[in-house]
């Protein structure tokens, strides 16, 4: 008899919602919510059997014998391993003070027992991946609205055109979302889609702007200027809301469609056919400030004039533009009880300096590549043990080489992960969770339209010696003697308490996997209030970045065209593939088994390169080898390739030396970072192409 | 005459191949056979577009089948609803089908050492399902169509 088990899907950190069936302990089908996504899925979600079967991840706890990144390992029972974690946290606790612990994750809702954990040690030091992500859109929001950049969701379905800077939306791919713009498009409404080179999303566009690699705040400028001269923006809205206008119209002048075409390398008249249409749909006209844009020295302020275009359209709680996502109290319900809110708020400033030497930046998580600096110098205090909650540095930040320097300071590096990571696999201790289907997790609310609380619930039993992280954190904090914060023994429990104020119980998600706390989408008739600014008004001008010394308005520079012979290294992601940790997967490995390096067709004549040549890509020290893949649809300076290849773990066999990787390139970026975004800067790199000598020439065997 | 066929709607595929990975796990595929494939032709700019096409192709279930009459031991059959499937009890894994066939779609499943082929998920069919690829389409760009004589 199949059963049906409602859960969450973990291939990648969408978190689409999935309905498993299940039979005799074995996963039999796995397809998206049918309540939810129409039973849709993509490639990922489906090769999760495939993880589930796969014997290529750790399978017990295991402790570092040799040197780090040795790979001798010996594996120990769950009880050695804690013991021996918690021992060691004690010593340095003992040592250091409690802030001398870190830990690191990469975001997600699933946060507030590792928040509780880390903070309940006394330690304020929980980071997370953003500062490689999407911390400059975060702050550029926060800059404008007050508000993060989860702060207001799009309503694509109902808008009459999206325009993307390079966010390739389609690939990134979550379901609902490219479901939506698919809808969009299908009702006649229009796409514009601004990147350096041709990708999925870009192939469904109605307009392409490929832009000089960098340039992406230029023409967002020059969209501005043509919106103000051809007054094509919402006067109402502006005069109710917002502040800064007058200081928009003096900053803009020199940046006009004329010279914003010019320096981004597109046709002028183009520009303006675009504003005139834009002029006819406002306020259903979403500008979407970006995802992933820790990319060039002046991507926040592209983020930032993305949202001020959003203001001048007016598109705020409008439908077809951004909407508040609702809460549970928005639906008259008390929201799920947090454990972290248990903890008392650890004293001790922040190691990473922000909130302290950093004021305009979100305390939140902060910024990891700061600790490294901490790690490094003991300045402002020492940093000895680094947790890596589903999270690998050396995989999502620059350099690793330079990562690992700073980390020979460091006594105790722990990663808690389903997979080895580049990170697990340099580390002294590995404990290893389950895999998505093997484990449950939190009950978490999805703020939006239409509020909901949901959960992951276990399909199947680990099959091999591992466990959730919500036990593994339960068990450490058993072990380090701060039990208090941890009210429960089982999951069942912890929901329990979860619930509590909700007036829900937990079996109610047996029905559809979610629980609904509204039947019809709520809209706000009035925003008035609704912006976390100091002043309560959407600013153009950012009192926060103001007193932090920062323009809030930064004059253009245009980036630095690469020298002869040197191209800029650019990297994105493939539907198939979720960054480092799905490459080993053997059906999507299949599918996508090694990457290639976009180089355009007519440097690449010059160059001798054709496709499929093995060519070298070089940076300082460093220096990869990969397949070329000749196209007319890049820009000339720059060169591409999929994010999260040229694994070297040699237990992943199907990962390891397979394709190139573009973080170990990017010598020298580690610490840089946008002063006033907080993110890495890490298209600023740039690399020397040559046909590898490795190209077959003669062949000597018989 | 056949009763079913695939359709896949061009403009809203976003060539994930969500579609082939949808149907080897639920015919408990290992790498290697691959029975439905999204291909696309290489890019072509159409008013200032970079453009392309994706098609769909999984197995023709040809009226007259070359690979059914080949089969030495029938195990390739053709049903009354058009669907051309493999009686894997039957299957002795010599390939003449693969070779018979114009497009080399049935392939050896490594595992079983036994032919598979696309037979549109038939057990799924006769559930009152849809064929796999078309249930989970990432964007609800495959359709399973049942064709009607007029």
């Amino acid at each position: 008899m199949r059963k049906t088990v409602w859960s969450m899907c973990g291939m990648c950190s969408v978190r689409c919602p999935i309905r498993v069936e299940v039979e005799d302990g074995e996963i039999k089908w796995i397809e998206g919510n049918p309540h939810l996504i129409g039973r849709a899925l993509c490639a990922k979600g489906s090769a999760g059997i495939a993880l589930h079967t796969d014997s290529e991840r750790p399978q017990q706890p295991l402790i570092r014998k040799g040197g780090r990144g040795a790979g001798n390992w010996e594996p120990v029972s769950w009880y050695a391993a804690l013991d021996y974690v918690a021992d060691k946290l004690k010593k340095i606790m003992d040592k250091y003070g409690p802030e001398a612990v870190m830990l690191s994750c990469r975001g997600g809702p699933f946060l507030d027992i590792a928040k509780a954990f880390i903070h309940g040690l006394g330690s304020p030091n929980f980071t997370n991946h953003d500062s490689g992500c999407g911390r400059n859109v975060h702050h550029a929001s926060k800059s404008i609205y007050g508000l993060g950049r989860k702060g207001l969701i799009y309503d694509i379905k109902n808008s009459k055109h999206l325009i993307l800077f390079g966010r390739n939306i389609l690939a990134s791919l979550r379901i609902a979302e490219a479901n939506q713009v698919m809808d969009m498009l299908e009702a006649g409404g229009s796409m514009t889609y601004v990147d350096v080179r041709q990708s999925l999303t870009g192939i469904k566009a109605t307009r392409f702007f490929q832009v000089r690699p960098g340039t992406d705040y230029a023409l967002a400028l020059g969209m501005i200027n043509e919106v103000l001269k051809k007054e094509a923006y919402d006067k109402e809205f502006l005069e109710k809301y917002a502040t800064g206008f007058e200081a928009l119209e003096e900053f803009i002048q020199p940046y006009t469609a004329e010279w914003a075409a010019k320096e981004c390398g597109i046709k002028v008249n183009k520009l303006k056919a675009f504003v005139e249409e834009i002029d006819s749909q406002r306020p259903k006209v979403i500008f979407h400030p970006g995802w992933m844009l820790s990319r060039y020295k002046d991507s926040f302020y592209a983020s930032r004039a993305l949202q001020i275009l959003n203001v001048l359209m007016g598109n705020i709680e409008q439908k077809g533009g951004q909407l508040f996502p609702k809460t549970p109290g928005d639906c008259g319900v008390k929201g799920l009880q947090s454990l972290d809110a248990l903890v008392p708020k650890p004293k001790k400033e922040r190691a990473d300096g922000v909130g302290t030497k950093y004021k305009h930046f979100d305390k939140g998580p902060g910024l990891f590549h700061l600790f490294y600096d901490a790690i490094a110098t003991g300045t402002p205090y020492p940093i000895k043990a680094l947790i890596c909650y589903r999270h690998d540095p050396f995989n999502c930040f620059p350099d690793p080489a330079a990562q690992k320097e700073a980390l020979e300071n460091a006594e105790l590096l722990v990663s808690i992960d389903t997979h080895y990571s580049e990170f697990g696999w340099f580390s002294d201790v590995i404990l290893p969770e389950s895999m998505y289907l093997e484990r449950e997790t939190l009950i978490v609310t999805q703020k939006g339209p239409k509020p909901r609380f949901t959960l992951r619930q276990r399909c199947v039993e680990p099959r091999f010696d591992t466990k959730p992280s919500w036990e593994i954190f339960k068990q450490l904090a058993d072990r380090l003697g701060i039990s208090q914060y941890f009210p429960f023994n089982t999951i069942e429990e912890l929901w329990q308490w979860q619930l509590e104020p909700t007036g829900h119980s937990y079996e109610e998600f047996d029905e559809k996997g979610y629980i609904e706390l509204t039947d019809k989408p709520i809209m706000y008739d009035d925003i008035e209030g609704k912006f976390k600014t100091p002043s309560g008004k959407i600013e153009i001008i950012s009192s926060v970045l103001e007193e932090a010394g920062l323009p809030s308005l930064k004059p253009y520079e245009s980036p630095l065209k690469p020298p002869k012979g040197r191209f800029r290294l650019i990297f994105g992601r493939s539907p198939v593939h979720a960054h480092g940790h799905t490459i080993n997967n053997p059906l999507l490995h299949e599918l996508f088994p090694e990457n290639t390096l976009w180089i355009n067709k007519r440097v690449a004549t010059k160059l001798g390169i054709k496709e499929g040549d093995w060519v070298d890509v070089i940076a300082d020290s460093q220096k990869g080898i990969i397949r070329a893949h000749v196209t007319e649809f890049i820009h000339p300076e720059a060169v591409y390739t999929v994010h999260g290849f040229g694994r070297q773990i040699p237990l992943q066999s199907r990962a390891y030396h397979a394709g190139m990787s573009d973080q170990k390139l990017q010598e020298g970026l580690l610490q840089k970072m946008d002063p006033a975004g907080g993110g890495l800067c890490l298209c600023e790199k740039f690399v020397t192409i040559r046909r590898s000598h490795r190209n077959p020439r003669r062949r000597v065997e018989l | 005459m056949n009763k079913y066929m695939i359709y896949l709607n061009s403009r809203r595929c976003i060539g994930c191949h969500g579609c082939e990975v949808h149907c080897k796990t639920n015919k408990n595929l290992p790498v290697g056979p691959l029975l439905c494939e999204i291909t696309h032709e290489p890019l072509k700019a159409v008013k200032g577009v970079p453009k392309t096409e994706f098609h769909f192709r999984s197995c023709y279930h040809c009226e007259e089948p070359f690979c059914v009459d080949i089969c030495p031991t029938k195990a390739m059959i053709k049903r009354e609803d058009g669907i051309v499937y493999v009686d894997s009890e039957k299957c002795i894994g010599c390939m003449s089908c693969a070779g018979a066939c114009p497009w080399g779609i049935p392939q050896l499943n490594p595992e079983t050492g036994k032919a598979v082929k696309c037979d549109y998920c038939m057990d799924r069919i006769d559930a009152g399902l849809k064929p796999a690829c078309v249930t989970k389409c990432t964007t609800h760009a495959l359709k399973f169509v049942t064709m009607q004589e007029i």
